[in-house]
């Protein structure tokens, strides 16, 4: 990316950029005002005319990172971005489209059985779990994807082992990067942590980069730092400080650790200044709750719409699907808040207009046995349910549902297709890229028509 | 702590001793590994012992003792670790700042994160507790001791499905990842799927009741739901139960190197040489004895003279409080633990904690708050400038470094730290500016000290 110190061509734009944010506990604009936090040494305001609001950008010539990521992202192409959606714990397939019409559903699932849904309306053997009925509502209007059966030969049933390698996009176990980030190392920037964006107070490990830096944030508006007893020029002049400590040179890998992410603390910061401290409003209603999952989405869904360069975007949805028992109690109220916080931020992008750059991939690292154990739940399987989700999918499911007749020597569901399609699929079609620089052994994986 | 002469530790002919300078730097970091840092003076009473006499005292530490007031919350009522929520992260915070046997707590912590039961799935502080005695009375037993200790465990039986494990339904829980996890690793051709089958067929057999208000509660092997069939487990046959089940994975010859590899790296960053691997894992297949492996590891050259490592999020701040003398005063310490990637009680998944990624954008927020909680209880006051506060950029700089007991620094994190206090000095004009701004500057100084990179490793 071009990096442009020259700002003031830039005002149109970030007045743009920031409307969507005014009068979220952005300090107001009088004269004599101190400086907020951290801002550097001068300050920028502009109205936004149509929305008739005073905004303000802060910025410095020394500092410029904030004032050209936001150059970049509001002048540059805006490009598509891709949503990464983790179900934690192996989502039992055979309950989130359930085959109520397979005749062996209820000699397997003599407890679990799910019941009361609607039918597939692409599969008359499925039907949506009754949680999942927002994702239903989407796919009547042609913006879900299914995959009733995604895996990969010689299914690993580790928790650990098969999400690593849905992580990284390879059955390897020793690569360290994940397969977002090597796509984010190729293309992204070096001065843009919101290029990969962590929303669940840790870095997901599809993001995991070598190169450029990416961010995990809890949410937009409380990446903020302060510190007892400093303020006014002091505290920016501390915020400074803690940037420059990220700066410090060693040979050792731990302290350089320690020193990169204090510097890419301090870039995140800058970014997400517009949002410091305010409350987000969105266009429509999302669940209630104050879920982390529902929150984060929210939160993305105004990043985009503010013009804030996310690229890829990760998030693990709310409850746990590790269901070896109590499955039903477990699995409802999970899915409840999951479907409907999609379906939220599915009408928020609609809504702000933003709906055709983004698409939500939803996946869970394998899906459970077939045949419930003893203890009201189901213990680890293989193949399991993905979705993906937006106005530019295709909306048509990929890969049948293979029937609970031909289970594998493990008693598991077989896999009909692979989630290293997907993920060059993605790749090609939506992120426009080479997926054999991405993706291990791309050449041998078949394309599925994800994206219209 | 014991004199050196008493009992001087030999490491295993074998295993590499390092064998340069033993000094206050050294002990300093041997603190840091082995436990949570240096109290003042601790680090030059340490390095007078030697390394072999210190690793000793680590090792054999005596009778507990806690140094400090006992711990409070916010309105200074003592804490309830089994009943209020995050109080149970507080309790063990404050031993690990109080104790006066600081690998106790570290191994504690490191079985907290081998054998890792999060509350979420147990649902009960005082199981959870329990089970950290367990950890701590055991810190260094036997393996194959505390494996079966830990298998019977009630916070375990509820985390792994262990009581709903029955001959009928057998749940694959435990018994994956007793293996997976605990004793073989995943990926290695130690055992196979239908060994995680065959593996819950052995371990059937736990029970436990509830009842309303009080819970789970009487734990106890049932002979009636135990699966008394011959089961067959790395190719052997035989009618195991949950007891042959730990004995088969310890004897495993897989498990060894397991072991060794997953205990060395809670204390040296790098792997080991091949040597070193092959000398601990023989020491090890002696008994399953974990004392002389950290031991070993201990007084290993890797341990002083390579990388650094990025300190666990409650062990710097536990080090923190060390270094100033403070005890816990707030329960805040639970919240802050969770926002820095390590709310204990709590591991993200029964795999524990990551330690390649304690730090993110997410979590260095985390650790900056901790540092500026700890410093809300020590701030000047910019109203009332202190009597005795030094004028000038390197004397406040000196200051600050004092009030975290002069820990040593990098040159440019020194520099760094001067370049901040000098600037700000110089924005201030105004008079009260002279007067407000070194206060300012000293309470700055404290908080980019304590979440410089020098301070977040060891």
């Amino acid at each position: 990316m071009s990096a442009r110190s020259d700002i003031t061509c830039a005002e149109c734009t970030r007045a743009d950029l920031v409307r969507a944010v005014a009068g979220r506990g952005l300090p107001s604009i009088e004269p004599g005002m101190p400086l907020p936090a951290g801002t550097g040494l001068t300050r920028r305001s502009f109205v936004a005319k149509s929305a008739g609001l005073a905004l303000a950008v802060y910025g410095a010539g020394r500092l410029q990172l904030f004032d050209e990521g936001i150059a970049n992202a509001a002048s540059g192409p805006q490009g598509p971005i891709l949503v990464s959606v983790f179900l934690q714990g192996g989502a039992d397939a055979l309950s989130l489209l359930y085959p109520d019409g397979d005749p062996l559903y209820h000699t397997l699932r003599t407890q679990l059985a799910v019941t009361g849904g609607t039918q597939f309306t692409e599969d008359p053997r499925l039907y949506w779990n009754p949680a999942l009925a927002p994702l239903a509502t989407l796919h009547d209007e042609g913006k879900v994807t299914v995959l009733p059966a995604v895996g990969y030969d010689h299914p690993d049933q580790s928790h650990f082992t098969s999400r690593h390698f849905w992580e990284v996009g390879a059955t390897d176990p020793h690569l360290l990067t994940g397969w977002l980030g090597r796509y984010l190392d190729a293309t992204g920037s070096p001065d843009n942590p919101l290029q990969g964006l962590s929303i669940t107070g840790s870095l997901e490990p599809s993001l995991a980069t070598t190169k450029v830096p990416v961010a995990a944030i809890d949410g937009p508006n409380q990446y903020t730092f302060g510190a007892q007893g400093v303020w006014g020029s002091v505290q920016n002049r501390m915020l400074d400080a803690m940037g420059a400590l990220g700066s410090v040179h060693s040979k050792d890998p731990a302290f350089l650790t320690a020193a990169n992410v204090t510097k890419q603390a301090d870039r995140l910061r800058r970014q997400l200044l517009p949002f410091a401290g305010g409350t987000i409003k969105s266009p429509v209603p999302y669940p209630d709750g104050n879920d982390g999952f529902t929150t984060g989405l929210q939160g993305v869904a105004a990043m985009i719409s503010a013009g804030l360069p996310l690229r890829c975007v990760a998030l693990e949805a709310s409850g746990s699907y590790d269901t070896h028992a109590g499955q039903t109690a477990a699995l409802t109220p999970a899915l409840t808040t999951t479907a409907a916080s999609l379906f939220s931020f599915q009408r928020d992008l609609e809504a702000r207009g933003i709906a055709d750059r983004v698409l939500t991939l939803v996946w869970s690292e394998f899906g459970r046995r077939a045949q419930e154990n003893g203890s009201g739940g189901t213990d680890h399987g293989a193949a399991g349910t993905a979705f993906l989700i937006g106005t530019r999918s295709t909306g048509t499911a990929v890969g049948e549902f293979p029937g609970l007749a031909s289970l594998d020597p493990q008693g598991n569901l077989k896999a009909t297709s692979d989630f290293r399609s997907v993920y060059c699929s993605l790749l090609e079609q939506w992120l426009k890229f080479d997926a054999e620089r991405i993706i291990p052994g791309a050449g041998k994986f078949q394309r599925y028509t994800l994206v219209k | 702590m014991q004199p050196a002469s008493l009992a001087p530790t030999k490491a295993e002919v074998g295993v590499p001793v390092y064998g340069g300078p033993f000094e206050v730097a050294q002990a300093e970091r041997l603190l840091w590994r082995a436990g949570f840092g240096p109290r003042p003076g601790e680090a030059e009473a340490l390095a007078k012992l030697g390394l072999a006499g210190a690793v000793h005292a680590l090792c054999y530490p005596g009778d507990e003792k806690f140094v400090g007031p006992p711990p409070h919350d916010d309105k200074g009522h003592a804490l309830a670790p089994f009943d209020a929520w995050g109080e149970d992260h507080c309790w063990w915070l404050d031993r690990m700042v109080r104790t006066s046997r600081p690998l106790v707590e570290r191994m504690t912590l490191v079985w907290h994160d081998w054998f890792a039961t999060s509350n979420e799935g147990v649902g009960s502080q005082k199981l959870m507790i329990q089970q950290n005695q367990l950890f701590r009375s055991h810190f260094l037993s036997p393996f194959d001791q505390l494996l079966l200790r830990v298998t019977a465990n009630p916070a375990m039986l509820l985390w792994l499905n262990g009581t709903q494990n029955v001959k009928e339904a057998p749940n694959e829980n435990y018994g994956r990842e007793m293996m997976e996890l605990f004793t073989l690793g995943a990926d290695r051709g130690a055992y196979t799927e239908e060994d995680v089958r065959q593996q819950a067929r052995s371990l059937t057999g736990w029970q436990n009741r509830w009842r309303n208000g009080l819970g789970n509660y009487d734990f106890h092997f049932d002979a009636a739901e135990h699966d008394t069939g011959m089961k067959r487990v790395f190719r052997k046959s035989g009618n195991f139960d949950w007891r042959g089940s730990c004995k088969l994975c310890v004897e495993n010859p897989a498990h060894a190197s397991f072991f060794v590899g997953k205990l060395w790296s809670y204390f040296v960053p790098t792997a080991p040489d091949s040597r070193t691997a092959a000398a601990l894992e023989a020491l090890y297949r002696q008994g399953y004895q974990v004392r002389p492996v950290v031991q070993a590891i201990l007084q290993h050259p890797d341990l002083y003279e390579g990388e650094r490592m990025v300190k666990p999020p409650v062990v710097h701040i536990a080090g923190l409080l060390r270094r100033v003398g403070m005890g816990i005063t707030t329960t805040d310490w639970a919240w802050i633990g969770a926002q820095s990637g390590q709310q204990l009680f709590y591991p993200p998944n029964v795999a524990g904690w990551d330690d390649t990624r304690w730090l993110d954008t997410a979590t260095f927020r985390g650790r900056w708050m901790g540092v500026q909680r700890l410093l809300r209880d020590k701030s000047l006051d910019p109203s009332k400038p202190p009597a005795g506060l030094p004028a000038g950029a390197q004397p406040l700089l000196d200051s600050a470094l004092k009030f975290w007991n002069k820990p040593t620094l990098s040159v440019g994190t020194n520099y760094q730290l001067y370049h901040f206090a000098s600037r700000a000095l110089a924005d201030g004009k105004a008079d009260w500016e002279q007067k407000t701004y070194p206060v300012l500057v000293e309470n700055g100084l404290r908080q980019l000290i304590g979440v410089s990179p020098d301070m977040q490793t060891s």
